[in-house]
């Protein structure tokens, strides 16, 4: 920790960062593959793309957590709520026109009646007006979640620690609210689902005579470059700022850090991210609707940031794909009343719904009370530390920044 | 007028018994605070798990018996989260505390989702408590009659313990300073097991209570009323026992006339506009004492 | 701290990778490579088994209710196995995925059928729900028939969603008009859960029906997880309703008719085919309330169903709490018993197990179930035009038919 990597750029960061980079183009080959080569109704390449898409927007909703719980000190419980800001923006700028009758059939087709995929798909084609305006919806929905943090920002940010926590928690509550008021209807749609928009299913390129789906892709491409932003960020003097902030308020003060600017700018951009966040899960889902953002979402974001090791983006991005991997996945075969081994079926008893659930929440309350520091700590995995590592020198907690950020 | 009153006394009836209900939760959650300096997300939890043992204790058991079991094993339960996940991260920081707090919090609602199949569970008629009785023009079950007045009982009964016994007087030495206290002798664990017991009687009590007059129990049954006694405890002043009481009847009483006038869907959302207006205008709540770090 | 450190982060790569194994076989050695099979190619249904996933929720809000739809499929997959198509025999294997009742879960649920391979998915019990996976499986180009989710939307723009129940608009105007002609009503206080399509959708249809028909409608909805409704019931007395119509899940019916009871509440509650259940009906055992719900189906229509359907129930502690804990024929349990003949109808029709034969044959499906002859529009909704109107029996434990009800009414 605090060793810059401005310092010195040893041949080991050289070779890291060249590693990383060969690794993210050897992934997104492999997503390519994945969407477009591999049958699709084989169930395990199914499932390996259900758990991939989800895996990466909560990878980006967590780094967005950690950069306020772990790198500011600020313990919010609000990122269920600007999630749910993020997700909503998105879908309404992504509703075809001709859908809105049908989507906002109690509020006589809704207030907006345009598109923005679509205005765009008139000049770029279909293809390119989705991609373009799911883009932009996206960046939108971040610059939405960011103005509502900046308002609740001001009165918010004077409490601490646990105080601000649970008034992040209510700002959340109330957000689910007035999004559920009728009286909004005919921007949210009330309290019902917001559908039809532009979602992973529609980003696709055609090549000559084939398409090419990046449905896939399209949520790794969001997340890794909003990830490469965060870490620019918090290794930058900012970055720095706010870790000071987070290990000695006083001391940071002292030093001339400006608190209530840096709290603000880091609650701003945290919230931005998980905006982004919850606009990649409104397109995942298809369907959006305010009433399951709900504060359980936002501890299990936290639980993830926990196993990670708050203070470690590396360790959140890993967290959140064994996480969603794991409940969504691989502990499936806990819920279905038994497990086959050798050609032969076991029925156990206990293997019922629900069971897998318990076991995970078994497994993160021993990760909470026996390894709190999670699987990366505060430190970040990198392939410069790891070169390092191999060559047996005793070095320095590895560097930062050049992690693979998937 | 009394026109008036027999259209609105259904309303307060109705505050005035789940304000009840969530002070007996809000207890817990105040003084749990006022000597760890926790919120105990599990509160709320441990609450709906004793709604649940009254559900499976009644399939086989007398009612009477089951209402002992009920409040003893909620205490045991309470007791054993204390002692596991939080008393090895005492000298932790703060976060992690409360993180180990949501994770109980997780594994508590997914356990009864297990043991429940995710369906709601009807909860037993405890028969004097369900009698439904006639409150001038309003009609309304017994258990809506005996809250407050319960309430009251147990609060001032709790508030003479701290008072006038030792162990309330130790209670109240650690609430003010840990370190300090355990200098003079006093064993922080047994009082910390103490406060955990005392809190998890109440939420028994007001478990009772409270699903007697809702009759069904879901995995995330405590979360709400546990999230608004945690409100009701801010807004009381926290640390302080007849703050959280007044405030869970005022949270209790305004939810409800919320509804009555139309504005159902903010009828939660108003809980958590109180605690943000109280935490920005008097962050020590009506009743708390000078604050040393919360703003 | 790094050795601890090291041994977790191995200890979950071992962890990760053994459970990775694990569940991939099942699906394979069971199904003899049913996943493989279906593939969208000539060789689909090479192996002998054909999977049919059931979309249902299995907990949460809905839980009961979807339950008892999913008896009736495997009551029905007990009694026939098995489906010929073209002279070949296959076994017909039921694949469920639990939706929890949540639209945020729909499309994992989905997910982790379309990966067991099905050539047809029914489900589910709940519009929202059925709405939310509705572009998840027509991705995937699996044809879907929906049971008794009776929101328009779930099938209006969508070609690969079928359903073989009534819909809201009916559903809606059959209930108004029973509440005006029946139950003299001219004030009627609706009640529904916040952001669910099937409260929400049916209140709306109602309330369209009911002012065409002279009566005042009053709305109001609860949020998601509220226990408290005598709030509710007070708003409703007070503004001078004769009838309350609050067509929610069971868990909440349960409720509101605990609370109205203790209220003394008399005037009638009416709901949709969502109520229709004995969670429900006990619920009112004893209390001095009036409940009407209109449903799929009438217990006594078809009496060797009922008999052979109790049998089964009976003879299998589980099947007897997934139903509730006695053997009451719940309309929903009817209607999964006949989605799954409508599926195999569509099976044979298509002549292979592979999803787009099936999703080209569905429209031209008709079958005659127990609940009556099931055909489709060219929405892909069934043409029905009879609804039945049921009211609880508060002492004897049985719904007490009260009469058959149709739009031209």
């Amino acid at each position: 920790m605090g060793k810059k990597l401005t310092a010195r750029k040893a041949p080991e960061q050289k070779i890291g960062s060249l590693v990383a980079i060969l690794c993210i183009i050897a992934l997104y080959i492999f997503l390519f593959c994945l969407d477009n080569v591999l049958p699709a109704s084989n169930g395990n390449v199914q499932m390996l793309i259900t758990v991939l898409k989800k895996g990466a927007i909560y990878a980006l909703v967590c780094v967005s957590m950690n950069l306020l719980n772990g790198f500011t000190g600020l313990f919010s419980l609000g990122q269920a709520g600007f999630m749910l800001i993020g997700a909503y923006a998105y879908a309404i700028f992504a509703i075809p026109a001709d859908q809105h009758s049908a989507v906002y059939q109690y509020f006589d087709g809704g207030a907006i009646q345009f598109s923005i995929p679509e205005v765009l798909g008139n000049v770029l084609g279909k293809n390119g007006g989705a991609f373009l305006g799911a883009l932009i919806c996206i960046i939108i929905a971040g610059c939405v979640a960011a103005i509502f943090a900046a308002l609740i920002g001001i009165p918010v940010l004077r409490l601490k620690s646990d105080y601000l926590a649970i008034a992040t928690l209510g700002f959340a509550e109330i957000i689910r609210a007035v999004f559920q008021w009728n009286g909004l209807g005919k921007i949210t749609n009330g309290s019902n689902l917001l559908r039809k928009y532009t979602n992973f299913n529609d980003i696709q390129i055609q090549v000559g005579g084939t398409i090419f789906k990046l449905g896939t892709i399209f949520p790794f491409f969001i997340a890794t470059l909003s990830i490469l932003i965060i870490v620019l960020l918090v290794t930058s003097s900012y970055g720095r700022a706010f870790k000071s902030i987070r290990d000695d308020e006083v001391a940071a003060e002292a030093m001339g850090v400006n608190l209530f600017k840096h709290k603000m700018l880091s609650f701003v951009i945290s919230s931005f991210f998980a905006g982004v966040g919850g606009a990649l899960l409104a397109m995942f889902q298809t369907t959006v609707q305010a009433a399951p953002f709900r504060s359980s979402m936002t501890y299990e974001i936290l639980l993830m940031v926990v196993i990670g090791g708050i203070g470690s983006i590396t360790g959140s991005v890993i967290a959140s794909f064994l996480y969603i991997s794991a409940s969504e996945w691989w502990l499936r075969f806990l819920d279905s009343g038994g497990v086959t081994l050798f050609h032969t079926h076991f029925n156990i008893p206990f293997f019922r719904d629900g069971f897998r659930k318990v076991v995970f929440s078994v497994v993160i309350m021993v990760i909470v009370l026996f390894f709190s520091r999670g699987i990366m700590g505060d430190k970040e995995l990198s392939f410069a530390g790891m070169i390092r590592r191999l060559r047996g020198k005793k070095a320095v907690p590895a560097a930062e920044g050049e992690e693979d950020a998937q | 007028m009394s026109a008036w009153i027999s259209a609105n006394l259904p309303y307060l009836l109705a505050g005035i018994s789940v304000g009840g209900q969530y002070a007996l939760i809000a207890i817990g959650y105040t003084m749990v605070y006022g000597i760890l300096r926790l919120i105990n997300f599990a509160h709320g939890d441990v609450f709906m798990v004793a709604g649940l043992i009254m559900v499976y204790a009644t399939a086989s058991l007398p009612i009477y018996i089951s209402v002992i079991l009920v409040v003893v094993a909620t205490v045991l339960l309470g007791v054993v989260i204390e002692k596991v996940a939080y008393k090895p991260l005492r000298s932790a920081p703060r976060m992690s505390v409360m993180i180990s707090a949501i994770g109980v919090s997780y594994l508590l609602q997914n356990c009864a989702l297990y043991f429940t199949g995710g369906l709601p569970q009807v909860y037993p008629n405890i028969p004097f408590l369900s009698k439904v009785v006639q409150v001038g023009p309003a009609t309304t079950k017994m258990v809506t009659i005996v809250t407050p007045i319960l309430t009251l009982v147990l609060v001032f009964a709790l508030v003479a313990l701290i008072k006038y016994t030792k162990v309330g007087m130790a209670m109240r030495a650690v609430s003010r300073d840990f370190e300090t206290s355990e200098l003079m002798g006093i064993k922080i664990n047994n009082v910390i097991s103490m406060t955990f017991v005392i809190g998890c009687f109440l939420a028994a009590v007001g478990s009772l209570l409270y699903f007697t007059n809702y009759n069904s129990v879901i995995p995330t049954s405590g979360a709400m009323p546990g999230l608004k006694a945690f409100v009701a405890a801010v807004f009381g002043g926290i640390g302080s026992v007849p703050g959280a009481v007044i405030g869970a009847f005022i949270i209790g009483i305004c939810e409800n006339i919320i509804k009555g006038l139309g504005w159902t869907v903010f009828s939660d959302a108003f809980t958590f506009v109180l605690l943000i207006v109280i935490l920005l205008v008097k962050p020590t709540g009506i009743f708390g004492e000078k604050a040393t770090d919360k703003v | 701290m790094k050795k601890i450190l090291a041994l977790l982060l191995a200890g979950l790569m071992v962890f990760a990778l053994a459970a990775c194994g694990t569940p991939a076989e099942p699906a394979e050695t069971e199904e003899t490579e049913t996943t493989e099979a279906t593939e969208a190619t000539e060789t689909a249904a090479s192996g002998d088994t054909i999977v049919i996933g059931v979309y249902e929720p299995l907990s949460g809000d809905n839980g009961a209710g979807g339950k008892q739809e999913t008896l009736g499929m495997q009551y029905a997959n007990s009694i026939t196995p098995t489906v010929d198509i073209n002279g070949t025999t296959y076994n017909v294997k039921l694949e469920v995925a639990d939706n929890e009742s949540s639209n945020d879960k729909a499309v994992s649920a989905a997910s982790t059928l379309i990966a067991k391979g099905p050539s047809v998915i029914l489900g589910s019990y709940g519009s929202g729900v059925s709405i939310a996976a509705s572009d998840t499986f027509g991705a995937a180009g699996i044809p879907a028939i929906g049971v008794t989710c009776t929101n328009p939307q779930v099938t209006d723009g969508n070609s690969h969603y079928f359903r073989i129940c009534f819909l809201d608009p009916f559903q809606g105007t059959v209930l108004a008009n029973f509440a005006k002609d029946e139950l003299g009503a001219s004030t009627v206080y609706c009640l529904g859960q916040l952001g669910n399509d099937y409260d929400q959708g049916l209140i709306n249809y109602f309330k369209q029906a009911a002012e065409g028909l002279g009566m005042t409608v009053i709305t109001d909805s609860f949020p998601e997880g509220n226990s408290d409704f005598n709030s509710y019931l007070s708003n409703a007395k007070n503004q001078g309703a004769e009838v309350i119509f609050a067509p929610t899940s069971i868990s909440y019916a349960q409720m509101i008719v605990d609370q109205a009871a203790a209220q003394g509440i008399t005037m009638p509650l009416l709901a949709g085919d969502t109520w229709d259940s004995n969670v429900v009906l006990a619920a009112t055992q004893g209390k001095d309330v009036t409940v009407y719900v209109t449903t799929f189906y009438a217990e006594g229509g078809d009496v060797d169903f009922e008999n052979g359907f109790k049998d089964w129930i009976n003879g299998d502690s589980t099947n007897l709490a997934n139903n509730g804990g006695d053997d009451m024929i719940a309309a929903v349990s009817v209607m999964g018993y006949d989605a799954y003949y409508v599926a195999l109808e569509a099976l044979k029709a298509a002549g292979s197990a592979d999803p787009a034969d099936v999703l080209a044959a569905l429209p031209g499906v008709t079958y005659t179930g127990v609940s009556g002859e099931i055909a489709f529009n060219d929405i892909g909704d069934a043409i029905r035009d009879t609804a039945f109107v049921k009211q609880a029996n508060t002492s004897d434990n049985v719904w007490d038919f009260v009469k058959v009800q149709s739009v031209a009414e």
